[in-house]
């Protein structure tokens, strides 16, 4: 009841002064507007261009790596046991790049249940031959099935079908930089020589672009099957072996178990792409700053207002303080009116923002680096939402508390006398 | 004797500028159903006291006690819990909220008070229009109103609680001969008729003369012989 008989004092207030009601909440709007769209633009931004490298990469690659033999001999010498060993020119591992006993790795990793989905992947160097020239360029051998469910391989081809790899035999999927280099279409053979002098005759079913120029140059995709047979290599030779894991933030701690367990190298993904986590975190922080700020501005004008508001109704409240409102009741009003401006004005700045997100999301944006893109991404992620009318509310209550302290010490004898 | 009011030893100082007494060992009590006015000339501190009375100044010495309570100088809530309950007040200006109507200015200070319901509060308020005779003017906003009109506006506003006291600083000060002797006649028949008890600072002698006891002050000091004459009424 008290508080309902305050909060009718509080409304009756703002009526009076609605112009000015109006101003302070149109630039909460106007802010809290602003603050939805910045974010869900600038982190629908973030999501694309993270999801270029992100979505494409296992979590966690296991591999062979090329490199020195961390067990050197001069190790074993007992009499050297307590030295330290200089050993120079040392040479890299001439060990194989393939993973020892791969299926019984694939077999634990299915079972762990961490891991949602794993591909085997093939890697061999070839030379594409068009003519007297030979284009540098790999082929991975991969299972399309896995890789697209996994790693949206699908996404990224631009002409033909990504299973048409296990349906036709020797067939591959060229970047597109590397298909026009030589000049071929889907349906065309293309010819590749193996680092040891082997020649294949495979056939194009279909080109991808994956967004990054120096990959499509040089990258073409074939199924498992094709690359062990270009390499004359078994059926369970492997390269590297790349899982998708649950809950993306494991990866460091079970890259390093798996290393351990297999004894192989295994590299996790926010090892590999950190500089990608730097530039989002940056560029979110960007965004909230300014969102921020915004949101200060129009604290600062429904500051003002207020005073404004308190100066003129010094009358009002002598009397209601004469009339046994106290300090703290006559605080409340004030607090309770800011609040109003903040939600009332947030709730607008809320669907405006939802509103203007939705009409950006429809402005077409074509890049030639991105063909599944067609119009600005925007996230329309509820935590923004969230935020934005948290935000309103403590902007506006921080705002409102300075003059409703004020008015709260207004001494009613000075106003009253004072006439 | 049923002492409502009791004001014991006040002093009260100005600081500002210079250190300057204002009320000099202010002793006094008003009964139950008195109608007491209290006067002197300009700058006496006749209106400095009668804020002390009020609750609405706590800057003095001295002890003051409301219906045998003693007043604390600290406890703000309480003290305007204590002005909601048991003063009416009633200004040289009317100081009505020009955002409501007569009736909810009326009614604020029984909303506030939160004894009774809110459909009891506007039917006891439209009974205090009534005693006053402005209860045509019920629905119409506070500013499109008459200042005569306002003052009884102020005056049922005051009553609404049922207070124990009503404290008037100049209430007939900027009213014409007219309206002045409606609010008396008001005032009159509130302690004929309601035994209510008031406090009315005033500097009109004509005002002063037709109420039960005067009481008369200089240079901060009231003087003993005036508060004991019992003028005719």
């Amino acid at each position: 009841m008290r508080t309902k008989l305050l909060i009718s004092i509080a409304k009756s207030l703002l009526l009076a002064r609605w112009k000015q009601t109006l101003v302070a909440a149109v630039g909460v709007t106007f802010s809290i507007t602003m603050f939805i769209t910045l974010l869900s633009f600038m982190s629908g931004l973030n999501d694309l261009l993270d999801g270029l490298i992100l979505n494409r990469t296992a979590h966690i690659r296991i591999y062979n790596d090329i490199k020195p033999n961390a067990n050197q001999p001069i190790n074993n010498n007992t009499g050297y046991k307590n030295g330290h060993n200089f050993i120079g020119s040392i040479k890299s591992d001439a060990s194989r790049q393939a993973i020892y006993n791969s299926a019984a790795i694939m077999d634990v990793l299915n079972k762990d249940p961490r891991v949602l989905g794993l591909s085997p992947k093939v890697t061999a160097q070839v030379f594409f031959n068009d003519g007297s020239i030979d284009i540098t360029g790999s082929v991975f051998g991969i299972n399309s099935t896995e890789e697209s469910k996994l790693y949206h391989f699908d996404e990224y081809i631009t002409s033909g079908n990504s299973a048409d790899l296990n349906k036709v035999n020797n067939s591959i999927i060229l970047g597109k930089g590397l298909a026009e280099k030589l000049l071929v279409g889907i349906g065309d053979a293309v010819q590749v020589t193996t680092s040891k002098g082997d020649r294949f005759q495979l056939k194009v079913v279909g080109t991808f672009q994956s967004g990054i120029k120096d990959f499509d140059n040089v990258q073409s995709y074939a199924s498992l099957n094709t690359v062990q047979k270009i390499l004359s290599v078994p059926k369970d030779y492997v390269t590297s072996i790349q899982v998708k894991l649950k809950d993306i933030t494991q990866a460091p701690q079970m890259a390093k178990e798996y290393e351990k367990l297999f004894q192989t190298d295994a590299e996790d993904i926010q090892t590999a792409n950190s500089q990608f986590e730097t530039g989002s975190s940056i560029r979110t922080l960007i965004s909230y700053a300014v969102g921020v700020t915004l949101l200060i501005v129009a604290g600062f004008g429904i500051y003002n207002i207020l005073n404004m508001m308190i100066f003129e109704k010094m009358d009002s409240i002598a009397i209601l303080k004469a009339t046994g409102f106290s300090g703290n009741d006559v605080k409340k009003i004030f607090i309770y009116i800011a609040i109003s401006i903040g939600f009332f004005g947030g709730i607008l700045g809320l669907l405006f923002g939802f509103g203007l997100s939705a009409t950006i999301d429809q402005i077409p944006f074509n890049t030639a680096s991105l063909p599944t893109i067609k119009t600005y991404p925007i996230n329309y992620n509820p935590k923004f939402y969230m935020i934005g009318i948290t935000f309103s509310l403590i902007t506006t209550y921080l705002a409102g508390w300075f003059p409703a302290r004020k008015a709260s010490k207004i001494d009613p004898v000075v106003i009253i006398r004072g006439k | 004797m049923n002492k409502i009011l009791e004001a014991k030893n006040i002093n009260k100082f100005f600081h500002d500028p210079v250190r300057i007494q204002v009320l000099e060992e202010v002793n006094f009590s008003i009964n139950k159903g008195e109608f007491v006015s209290l006067t002197g000339k300009s700058g006496c501190g006749k209106s400095t006291l009668l804020y002390v009375l009020s609750t609405m100044d706590t800057d003095y010495d001295g002890t003051l006690l409301i219906d045998g309570e003693e007043m604390p100088k600290k406890n703000e809530p309480f003290l305007a819990k204590i002005r909601n309950e048991k003063i009416g007040f009633v200004f040289q200006f009317h100081y009505l909220l020009n955002e409501f109507n007569v009736l909810e200015n009326v009614m604020l200070p029984g909303l506030k008070l939160n004894k009774h319901s809110r459909e009891e509060v506007e039917h006891r308020a439209m009974e205090k229009l009534k005693i006053l005779g402005i209860d045509q003017l019920a629905l119409k906003k506070a500013n499109h109103i008459s200042g005569g009109e306002k003052q009884r506006v102020a005056i049922a506003r005051a009553l609404i609680n049922d207070p124990h006291i009503i404290m008037g600083d100049e209430p007939t000060g900027n009213l014409d001969k007219k309206n002045s002797d409606l609010v008396f006649d008001i005032f009159n028949k509130l302690s004929n008729e309601f035994n209510q008890t008031l406090l009315i600072v005033t500097h009109d002698p004509s005002f002063a003369e037709r109420t039960h006891r005067i009481i008369k002050m200089e240079d901060g000091k009231i003087l003993p012989s005036d508060s004991i004459v019992l003028p005719m009424v």
